[in-house]
Parts: structure tokens; sequence; C-alpha cells
């Protein structure tokens, strides 16, 4: 197997895909991040300020929980990694206490962030309100209008949340918001980006930050199955974080099957989908060459999905190599089985989840895993702030 | 030939480019409004190629791009429309302005040999890394004699500002603060002129041509005293908005600008 799975290049390639495609306003800040990212992370009081932050206030380790009654419906043996019991209820916070300690480290007093489903805003916020620092977060104004818990929670965290209102109005255009204000604003402020997309080394930054969560199912596994292995890791993709997380420590174990799950919207070839991996061709986004949903004179097209966090024409350049190279298979489910897998989970295991995470949920029954196979899903956010939608949709749900 | 080095030598102070982008306010705009911006006075002409997410550029471009997308603007339709316009503009400098993605998808190759035969000089890509023209394409913008201009920002360290002027045979774009196209200056006093002397003081190669936030007479003449000329784009796009002439307007409003 090759090591490039883990480690992009030093200019940040994961194969062809990845490298920092940004303007020369951009280019003073970024330099300055893929210079130092490295060397803070690895110091140890950066580790230790990390680590016990993310046991006292994030929570973790987050349980790896066996659902029985899940696991005779399909036949198969599902364990459910429990990211939606991370404070603020996804797994979004692991990078953002991340980042606003690196961003500590760089001098950096004022915070930017862009957000789809507004977790990562909501996981932006609270990391700034801890740590005393300015926040404004970029969030399409559709986007606002479906997930408005999280807008509310972004406010009364203390964030100002500026509404994107270019293009589709969703995480595309937040992220294009947040990087005209970045350049607008090139010393004193840090952008924290949520997923693994943007130029290197943001992808890298953000798979590092999230890999506690393969690192803690690996332990989580020996104890519970007596292999640190599984046969099936399955998480959803928008950008990616999650899924990044969620595979980072398997990457390099060819046993172990990684699926990657996106939303097809009303069908792949409805028109109105977010599968990039089957959409997309080689371009450029955020900064990023990776695969992208584009017209054929490469502008980009807009993407539909009803979760707003899977609403994005891209994915990072490392799931991007994931696709091209065959390590991960991708699956992609349309809203409707998504919001089938809210319902069954819900009152199978009594768990709600996140509509993101609803789609890793609905590829279940298409894995093909046997009775005896260990099958981890990524349950990366909990489904609070979707039950407007599930309320609309009680119909297709219940 | 070398019109951009030409029209530097031809006049070394207070040159105005002049930015549109093409296929707006209608299609067919394009040609007119070179012809009527020369013919106003303007000294060199950039063609914005209009993309659906420009990062550099604020509201007013983004619109037009939008705008221009809508009308039916792309690269193809660009380099047909631009077919003979060195037989109506022979000297005036002609620059395309665009973001990587849909030259890349044009292909790179493709995008600079069409460019030359139209008759293009320069090329501004603000998202093509330096590192990757280096590697990838500054053969082959030789080969077809374009000229890349890079930007420079109050953040450009000096030893980058070095090797940018090593990279091309053009001239530097001078950002002239923090944000994207159209913003006003929100510097304080002094801030901006101290960047123009330390960029001035560095007797680069290359003339020097400021942007970003240049948008009427006052501003373009300021800025003409730190550099050779400078570069208007925003403030040009909303006296293009809402007219039913778009000549006349780009030519009253560079008139307005040098008179």
């Amino acid at each position: 197997m090759p090591t490039t799975y883990q480690q992009p290049t030093e200019r940040g390639y994961y194969g062809q895909f990845g490298g920092a495609f940004i303007p020369e306003m951009l280019y003073p800040n970024v330099e300055e991040l893929r210079q130092q990212y490295l060397d803070i992370l690895a110091d140890p009081a950066f580790q230790q300020e990390y680590q016990q932050l993310l046991r006292d206030y994030v929570g973790r380790p987050t349980p790896l929980f066996e659902a029985k009654r899940l696991s005779e419906k399909y036949n198969t043996r599902v364990y459910l990694k429990r990211e939606d019991l991370c404070h603020t209820g996804a797994h979004k916070v692991n990078n953002t206490v991340g980042q606003i300690l690196l961003a500590k480290r760089l001098g950096k007093t004022r915070i930017i962030a862009e957000t789809g489903a507004g977790q990562h805003g909501v996981a932006t916020a609270t990391v700034c309100a801890l740590m005393g620092m300015q926040c404004i977060v970029y969030m399409g104004e559709i986007d606002m209008e479906r997930q408005k818990p999280n807008v509310y929670r972004m406010r009364l965290l203390g964030a100002e949340v500026r509404a994107a209102m270019s293009g589709s109005r969703t995480l595309k255009d937040a992220t294009n918001e947040a990087i005209r204000d970045w350049i607008s604003n090139p010393v004193d402020t840090h952008y924290i980006i949520g997923s693994v997309v943007g130029p290197h080394p943001y992808p890298d930054l953000v798979a590092r930050l999230q890999a506690v969560i393969s690192e803690e199912m690996r332990k989580q596994l020996l104890e519970k199955t007596g292999s640190e292995l599984p046969n099936y890791v399955v998480a959803c993709v928008g950008g990616g974080s999650n899924a990044a997380g969620a595979f980072y420590h398997f990457l390099e174990e060819p046993s172990v099957k990684l699926v990657a799950v996106e939303a097809a919207g009303h069908g792949v070839n409805s028109g109105h989908s977010a599968a990039t991996s089957v959409l997309g061709k080689p371009g450029i986004i955020h900064g990023s060459r990776t695969l992208l949903m584009q017209d054929e004179d490469g502008q980009i097209t807009e993407p539909y999905s009803l979760s707003a966090g899977l609403d994005y024409p891209g994915i990072g350049p490392l799931h991007a190599y994931l696709a091209d190279s065959g390590r991960a298979r991708f699956i992609s489910i349309e809203d409707e089985d998504a919001l089938k897998a809210v319902a069954e989970l819900s009152r199978l295991e009594g768990i709600i989840p996140a509509l993101e995470t609803a789609h890793a949920l609905a590829a279940l029954g298409q894995l093909g895993a046997g009775p005896d196979d260990v099958v981890v899903v990524n349950l990366s956010g909990r489904g609070d702030k979707d039950l407007e939608t599930y309320l609309k949709y009680a119909d297709t749900i219940l | 030939m070398n019109r951009i080095k030409n029209v530097f030598e031809k006049k070394q102070k207070g040159l105005l480019n002049v930015y549109f982008t093409a296929g707006y306010p209608s299609l067919h705009d394009t040609v007119p409004l070179i012809k009527s911006l020369t013919q106003a006075g303007a000294d060199l002409i950039e063609i914005g190629m209009p993309f659906s997410d420009p990062l550099a550029d604020g509201p007013v471009i983004q619109a037009s791009s939008t705008a221009a997308l809508q009308n039916g603007m792309n690269m193809r339709v660009l380099f047909r429309q631009l077919e003979g316009i060195r037989n109506e503009v022979p000297e005036t400098p002609i620059l395309l302005m665009g973001y990587l993605n849909p030259v890349m998808q044009f292909g790179v190759e493709n995008f600079c040999r069409e460019a030359a035969e139209a008759g293009v000089d320069g090329v501004i890509l603000p998202d093509l890394p330096l590192d990757d023209y280096v590697a990838e394409y500054q053969e082959m913008f030789r080969r077809f004699n374009l000229r890349p201009v890079f930007l420079i920002t109050p953040q450009t360290a000096p030893e980058r500002i070095r090797r940018i002027d090593e990279l091309t045979d053009s001239f530097l774009y001078l950002v002239s603060g923090p944000g994207t196209t159209g913003g006003a200056n929100t510097q304080a006093e002094g801030v901006q002129e101290a960047y123009f002397e330390r960029i001035e003081a560095m007797n680069l190669r290359n003339p020097r041509l400021i942007g970003f936030g240049i948008g009427d007479k006052a501003s373009f003449q300021r800025a003409c005293e730190y550099a050779e000329g400078a570069i208007i784009g925003s403030a040009l796009i909303r006296a293009l908005e809402g007219t039913d002439d778009a000549p006349a307007a780009a030519a009253r409003f560079v008139q307005s600008v040098l008179k």
C-alpha cells in the first residue's frame, strides 16, 4: 500500500488532487499556516492543551455503541461511533478546538468560518466563546432558513452570522464569502475551515484534527471485538471531514473497506444532486484541485441535497483520491432514503441522527456485509437541528 | 512584438488600464467596448473571462460575471468575438483576466493558442500559483508570446516580489490594499503611500499599475503619483449597469477619469 493516503506531498497533493490555488492576497496567511501547522500540532504543550479540552470540554472519548437491533435488521454487526455525543452535537468541534489553539499560537485575534448545516458554525462560535475571540460565521441565506436553530445557537454564543447572498446561497457561497473576508482581513484573522477542503494545508490539518475519531475506534474495537480492525467503516461525505476522521487510521489497512456516502438528492441523474464522485470531474474549487461538479465551460454548478451539510459541489482532495484510486467505495443515497433512515435509527436504537449522518445509515443495506462482519458507522451528528425538516417530511419518515 | 512593452515605452506616466467583463452588459458588447475604450484614451484593455465563483472579486464584478454567463458568454464565444480585433485595434495591449478552472477545462494550451491567435498580449490568472506557473505553464506562455501578470499585495514579502518581477516581462499588478475588487480604501492614512513607496524603492524591472479601489479621476491621479498608471474595473462596470449604449457609456466614463 502506498503511504500517501494519510500524508499528502509537501505541496499538498494526494495523487493529482490538492494543492493551493489561491490569489496572492491569501498567500502570506496560507503559507504561514503551511510552514507552522505540523510543528504546532507536534508541540507537547499544544497536545496537552488539545487533549485536555477534547476530554473535559468535548467529552471524548465518545462511545462506540453496539447497535443490536440495527444489527439484527441488517444481519451484520453494526457499531455506532457516537460523535453525536460530542459537545455541540457533532464531530465538528474536534477540529475547531484544535484550530482555535492553533490560531492563538499564530497570534490571531479574529476568527471567521463558513457553515452549511450550521454544525461547524456552532462549533466555531463555541470555541471562540471559550477563548474570548471575535467570531464571524458566513452561512448561505437558504441554509439560514433550513437550519434556524443553529443560527440562534451561534448568536447566543456571541458570534455574528452573516448571510451569503451570492450564487446558490448555500455552503459553496458561504465559503466564497469567508475567503473574501480573509482577503480583506489578512493580518489579524484566522479562517477555521470546517472540512477537509480548501488550499493546502487545510485538508491535511483538518484530517489530522479529526483523526481522533478513528484512533479511538481502534482501541474500542479491540476491547469489544478482539480486533482493532473492522470490516467496514461507513461515513457520509459533504466536504468529508467526519469521513476523513473515521477513515484516517484505517487508510493504510487494506482489509478495512472504506465506504463514503454522498447525497444523491432527488437522484444522481435528476439534475438535483450532490453526488460529486459520480457527477464531478477534476477542477478547482476553494483553492483545491479536486473532483468538482461543473459544466463543460468549467463553471461550478449548483448542487442539491435536502441536507445542508452535504450540499457542496466538491469533495476534499483526499476523498477525490480515495475515489479515483478505488481505495474507498462511494455510494450515493437519495433524500427520501436518508429520511427513512432517520426514523429507523430513532425507533430501533433510540437515537435521532442528523440528516447528513442518516445518509451513511441508509447505506447499510447496500454494503453486502455478512453476519460476522463488523461495520462501524460514524454517527457524525445528532438530529435536533433537523427537527423542523423531519416534521415537514413526517409522511415519508413515519 | 510586445505591445505591453511598447505602451510603457511610449508613455511613462498616467497609463490607464480598464477592466470589463466579457459579455456584459450584453453578449456582443465585447468588441464595441474594446474600440470605444481605446478611442476614449484607455492605454491597456483587460477583458474579464466570467467565472461562477470569482474569489478575488467584490460584488460588482461578481454580478457582472453572473450576468455575462447568463448572457451566454464562454471561452469559445469570446475567442470568436476577438477574431480580427487586431485589424481594428492594432496597438493597444489586450489582457485576459480570469480564474484557472475555466482555463483548465478549455485546456491551457488551447487557451494560449487561441489567445495568441486573437492577438492577446497578457494573461492574469489570480489563482494560478507561481510554482505551478513555472513548473507547468511558463514554457507554454513563452511559446505563444503571452505574458503573465502577477499580483503583489501589501503583505507580499520582498523576496517574493523580486521573484515575481523576474518571472514576467509586462507589468506588476499592485493590489492597493486588503480587500477584493471594488472596495474602498479603509487603511489608516499613510499606510497605502508607505507601501507604494516601499515598492517604488525596490527599483524593479517591470513597470507597475495600481488596482483595486481605483474608481475616479481623483483616485486615478493619486495612484499615478506612485506608479506608471492604474487599473479601473468595478467603477467602469457600474457605469455600464442599466445602459442600452454600453460603448458610449464606457467612453464617457474613461473621459471622466482622464479629462
